[in-house]
């Protein structure tokens, strides 16, 4: 055993992230559905999934349950390879792109270094913008095999936005690969560093407002959700589908949700830096993790010790102590210097998220005609205007 | 085997079972996955030679944007199955003597081929970073013309597209 180890510790390790990263964004896109009618609830004055289990924690559970036990009809008419494959292309897509992300710089592991991501590239950025480019395919596919003219509109209605808005999502970042001189996430993260002010969301203010309004778009979120519109086209692209494969196209867009925030944050945030400067007067920030882990831990303990049902009041005060557990563990010298850049990196999408579901809770639909001027008419030539005044800002800074 | 040589294998018998299949279906939507399935291939083999930016290029610019419009245009226009017919005599006549000389030239020159100086596995260091600095040096001429012409094209799509009848 110890000697296939050591002959494959490389595929050990690759496994090992391969499924922490697979089963950690398949838990954050169940969550992130209660997370989002939650905050939306709230945003409405009303309470949100409370009932099943305490604050409605087991309600993704719950649900996920339900959509595998349903019917799964198959409608007369459709192409029935291609409505059996769209579903499973969207999913496959939405958490491909998690590989390429660096979720953290190269750490010691019971001292072997392993760099916190599942797979390095010179090109990730590249790599990025082709499974988006590809994930259009799901929802367009998905609408023209369903063989039903609502679901052909919302499928159409969603390729033409996301060919649109691509354009402008990817000349948004040029101007960051020109800062750079490199495609690599990991080195753009790289080149944040030392404190919150070299961020590139300052010098590349443009650029993060295009790239941000974009990928809302390209992930089909309001209020760019015209795919889906109910009140003209049902559900849109996904009226004729059922049960798990209705689930694998929800699960797809909260997972494309997820990619978009580790992008915003990894190019324009500084991705698993810290946002204070790397000098001994701030090295009290280490201890931050454990902080919110302690500090969250006590105050679950607190509030499900009053809880008012039985069941919440033990499961609460139980999760609340593992929380101040992971957190009083997180100071623990050998796993402080690793949870440094997830911690850091986790906190930042999740400001992004929720953001993003805030603007869900906040903004009305826009129209098909504004939808298309905007993005042509407006991201696209501010893009190209991005591209050409940092070029402009590089060229005069090189050294001659 | 080595793990390059098998995937190698895997990936062209997609690309040729893509190819294969686009010309057997009689549906348009179905032609145009697998022109899909072959340009992916397609990739992954560049990324096997090591051209990452090939690759992704490959597959934002052809299984990206211009699948998605042929998939647009073909939704958009509701285009139903193909019908069948016999062959024509010319293909019969023409076509297949020519596929047979095509294939055996093609064959004689892969079998008579020499390993070149960038065989598959051999490290290209900085292959964008080189591919940049030829394509703005030795051949911008070229590489600006056809940005011209593409230019060209897109005015004469907004001309015709403005057409009043």
């Amino acid at each position: 055993m110890s000697g296939f180890l050591a002959s494959h510790g490389e595929i050990l390790v690759s496994v090992v992230k391969v499924l922490v990263v697979f089963i950690g964004l398949l838990t954050v896109v169940a969550y992130l559905s209660w997370f989002e009618r939650k905050v939306v609830a709230h945003i409405q004055s009303r309470w949100g999934p409370e009932r099943v289990g305490p604050y409605g924690l087991i309600q993704p559970l719950a649900d996920g349950a339900k959509f595998l036990f349903k019917e799964d009809p198959t409608p007369e008419g459709v192409d029935r390879f291609v409505f059996f494959f769209a579903p499973f292309l969207a999913l496959a897509l939405a958490m491909t792109t998690i590989a390429v992300m660096p979720l953290g710089p190269r750490v010691e592991i019971f001292g072997h270094p392993v760099w916190l991501s599942v797979t390095e590239s010179d090109v990730s950025l590249l790599v990025v913008f082709a499974i988006t480019a590809l994930s259009v395919y799901g929802v367009s596919l998905g609408g023209w095999a369903s063989n039903n003219k609502y679901s052909l509109l919302g499928g159409l209605r969603s390729a033409a936005q996301m060919l649109s808005y691509e354009l402008a999502m990817t000349m948004s970042v040029v101007g960051i690969v020109l800062m750079t001189n490199t495609f690599s996430l990991r080195d753009i993260v790289e080149a944040q560093k030392h404190g919150a002010w070299n961020w590139f969301f300052i010098p590349q203010f443009f650029g993060f407002v295009c790239f941000f309004i974009s990928a809302v778009a390209e992930t089909n979120r309001t209020p760019f959700d015209l795919a889906e519109g109910e009140q003209e086209l049902v559900g849109g692209f996904h009226t004729e589908y059922a049960s798990f494969k209705f689930a694998m196209f929800f699960m797809a867009e909260y997972a494309a949700m997820v990619t978009v925030s580790f992008m915003v944050s990894v190019l324009f945030f500084g991705g698993y830096l810290s946002p204070f400067p790397d000098t001994p007067s701030f090295h009290w920030t280490f201890y931050l993790p454990t902080a919110g882990g302690v500090i969250g831990g006590v105050a679950l303990v607190w509030n499900g010790l009053r809880y008012h049902t039985p069941l919440g009041r033990k499961i609460l005060p139980v999760v609340g102590i593992v929380l101040a557990g992971v957190g009083a563990a997180c100071a623990l010298p050998a796993v402080m210097t690793v949870i440094q850049g997830p911690f850091w990196l986790a906190a930042k999408v999740f400001v992004i998220l929720f953001f993003y579901v805030w603007m869900r809770g906040t903004l009305p639909r826009i129209r098909y005609d504004q939808l298309m001027a905007f993005g042509w008419k407006f991201l696209l030539p501010l893009s190209l205007a991005n591209v050409l005044g940092t070029s402009l800002v590089v060229l005069l800074r090189a050294k001659p | 085997m080595s793990v390059e040589t098998i995937l190698f294998f895997v990936l062209a018998a997609a690309a040729l079972g893509g190819a294969a299949n686009l010309i057997v279906q009689t549906h348009p939507i179905h032609s145009a996955l697998s022109l899909i399935v072959v340009m992916v291939a397609l990739a992954g083999i560049y990324l096997l030679l090591g051209a990452e930016l090939l690759a992704a290029v490959q597959i934002i610019v052809y299984a990206g944007a211009i699948m998605v419009l042929f998939v647009f245009i073909i939704m958009l226009l509701n285009a139903g199955k193909e019908e069948r017919t016999s062959i024509s005599r010319a293909a019969t006549w023409l076509g297949l003597p020519f596929a047979v000389v095509l294939t055996a030239v093609l064959g004689w020159r892969i079998a008579m081929a020499q390993p070149g100086p960038m065989a598959p596995g051999g490290e290209i260091p900085g292959t964008t970073r080189v591919l940049s600095q030829l394509l703005f040096t030795s051949y911008v001429f070229p590489f600006e013309m056809t940005s011209i012409l593409i230019l060209v094209a897109i005015l004469g799509a907004v001309v015709l597209a403005k057409r009043d009848f």
